[in-house]
């Protein structure tokens, strides 16, 4: 539970479309739907989500800090948002080739290219990380071949993070995708016959006009693998201090009837994550404010 | 028209006309590998309770992690009877006022009317020679067991690996030192029992899997005999069973009778010789006799004997700042 909370990230509004003011009030009905939004949103993610801080209330100050400080859970921060970063950063190079490749070339195929991308989003996560798992264990169809090199994937941080690599890199791809596919060619001809280089038209154009869904991509991408846990057990090995993620700490916690520390490692999460999300979501506002997004 | 529109209709009619239900319903809400067992249990239940009170009757399941089925329960999960493999799950309700404060007299043998115990799986043919828990510290052996902060088969591996350091006549320091030891040669903790045996068989993880032995027969019968060999230690661990009965359902549901029967069956020779088919220990003497060849002789010791109770061996070594984790954060 604590675990989808964790990841009920709300989506960040991607690049604004331009030429909308928002200052002037076009539609009639904004104080019915915005009183609409505002219940809608306390249902789905406030109530549950005060219902988790609460439960912590039953913690004293010493004993809340004693659940979220041991070193076990620390270490369990350390990985699940250190992996999480690096698998969205992964995700963020990857998939803007995959959406790159799908929106500005046809090949036979393409199609399927492009379901196979949502795979990640309905496949159940036990699925993806017990196959992930069967590859790259030493015994797997990869691992076997990688072992004997010292190269471990498995049961270990870097098969954590192949997992949420795995699970993250749909929201990049399908994030960037719609503004690729909106952004005009004409620019790229228009920079090429002035002369530009190949790298400063991608640098100078068309990066700046996808940096915003880059970020947003990497922003969902990052606060799902925080909150994953299905797809990362099997794999992780979860060995305290080295690859216990910080959900399996709380159904540890819960596996000790300790509803109170579960809920405040889970409040940790949850306020690192809104921290991160936020600050991607400001570095999203300065990136537009600095392309000149009208 | 399927089963479901027919008990719909009939649910209709039933409310209508205000009768009371022809008939009763029971859930049993369970622990995660127990499903064949009750699937069986379920089969000759309901014709032997036709038989004595004249009465239908339907039984339904429910699986999943011990702890997380007491704690469905506790948050209020309709079940009849729990039967888990840990005792602090039923503890933990009788906290809750969910159980009877003393249910572990309302039944015998502890209210657990079946026990597994800790043994070791090893490759095909033994091939590190493993026959005992000395065995699993040496340098080079790699054993796979479950997490004991997230499973009670890993509770029970560790309780059964101290208390063999403390029948050897050792000290709960030098149990300490062998466990660390142990978890040395753990490259993967497992969340639960059949985690483990799929880290353990599908993966080739590790030469020893530390497991009960009611999973056994789970694995022949999965993954073919013969890809794993049996190894009984010098001395293991009772791993109890126990039952209980929910007193908060029984009443609101008026089922108290057919829950005590539905347990009660468990203690029958037929339901003790379900268990043995199983590989789950019966506790009836006889029938245990029965099966030489599944329940080899083991010096077993108890829970109680060494630790006091499982809640007692949970707040030492298993809670959070406990033994288990200094094993890990003490460097």
């Amino acid at each position: 539970m604590a675990g989808a909370a964790a990841s009920l990230a709300a989506p960040l509004p991607a690049a604004a479309a331009p030429g909308r003011g928002g200052s002037k009030k076009v539609l009639p009905g904004f104080n019915l739907t915005l009183g609409y939004t505002l219940l809608y949103l306390s249902l789905i993610v406030l109530i549950p989500l005060s219902a988790l801080v609460f439960k912590t209330f039953t913690l004293t100050g010493a004993q809340f800090w004693d659940a979220i400080s041991s070193p076990r859970v620390l270490a369990s921060y350390r990985l699940t948002f250190g992996a999480s970063f690096a698998a969205a950063v992964v995700n963020v190079v990857f998939g803007l080739l995959v959406a790159w490749v799908l929106v500005r070339y046809s090949f036979p195929g393409k199609r399927i290219v492009d379901a196979l991308v949502d795979l990640p989003f309905a496949l159940p996560t036990a699925v993806a990380g017990i196959s992930l798992t069967a590859l790259l264990a030493g015994n797997g169809w990869i691992g076997q071949y990688l072992e004997p090199l010292g190269i471990k994937l498995a049961f270990n941080p870097n098969g954590v993070v192949i997992a949420l690599i795995f699970i993250g890199l749909p929201f990049v791809v399908r994030t960037v995708q719609p503004v690729l596919e909106d952004t005009e060619r004409e620019l790229e001809e228009a920079a090429m016959s002035l002369g530009a280089t190949r790298w400063q038209t991608f640098s100078k154009v068309i990066f700046p006009s996808i940096a915003p869904a880059l970020l947003t991509g990497f922003a969902m991408a990052f606060a799902r693998a925080v909150g994953e846990y299905g797809s990362v057990i099997f794999i992780a090995g979860n060995m305290p201090m080295v690859s216990e993620i910080t959900p399996l700490i709380i159904i540890g916690k819960l596996e000790q009837y300790d509803y109170a520390g579960a809920t405040a490692v889970a409040v940790v999460m949850l306020v690192i994550s809104f921290i991160l999300l936020l600050v991607i979501n400001g570095l999203q506002v300065w990136q537009r404010r600095r392309s000149g997004a009208a | 028209m399927n089963f479901k529109t027919k008990t719909f209709i009939a649910a209709l009619a039933l409310a209508a006309s205000g009768l009371a239900p022809a008939q009763q319903s029971l859930l049993n809400v369970s622990y995660d590998v127990a499903r064949e067992f009750y699937k069986d249990i379920n089969a000759a239940f309901v014709p032997y309770y036709k038989k004595t009170t004249g009465k239908d009757v339907k039984i339904e399941q429910s699986h999943a992690g011990s702890s997380a089925q007491a704690r469905a329960v506790a948050d209020g999960l309709d079940a009849d009877v729990v039967t888990m493999n840990t005792t602090t799950d039923i503890e933990f309700l009788a906290e809750k006022g969910v159980v009877a404060k003393d249910w572990a007299k309302r039944f015998p043998d502890n209210a657990a009317p079946t026990s597994s115990t800790m043994l070791f799986l090893v490759r095909n043919g033994n091939p590190k020679g493993v026959k005992d828990w000395d065995d699993l510290i040496k340098p080079g052996v790699q054993v796979v067991v479950v997490n004991p902060k997230t499973g009670g088969n890993g509770r029970y591996a560790y309780l059964a690996a101290w208390g063999y350091v403390r029948k050897k006549g050792g000290t709960d320091a030098q149990a300490q030192e062998f466990l660390t030891k142990l978890y040395k040669n753990v490259p993967v903790l497992a969340r639960g029992g059949r985690d483990a045996t799929t880290a353990f068989l599908q993966r080739n993880t590790g030469d020893v899997l530390v497991t009960f032995e009611s999973e056994v027969e789970s694995v022949n019968k999965e993954f073919g005999a013969n890809k794993v060999d049996v190894v009984y230690p010098s001395v293991s661990i009772v791993a109890e069973n126990p039952v209980a009965v929910v007193e908060r359902t029984v009443a609101k549901k008026g089922t108290a009778d057919l829950a005590k029967a539905y347990l009660n069956f468990l203690y029958s020779d037929e339901g003790q010789e379900i268990a043995a088919k199983h590989s789950i220990r019966p506790r009836s003497q006889a029938v245990l006799k029965k099966y030489p060849d599944t329940f080899k002789p083991i010096k077993l010791f108890t829970v109680q004997e060494l630790f006091g109770s499982l809640s007692e061996a949970q707040k030492v070594h298993f809670n959070d700042g406990g033994q288990f984790d200094k094993i890990y954060t003490v460097k």
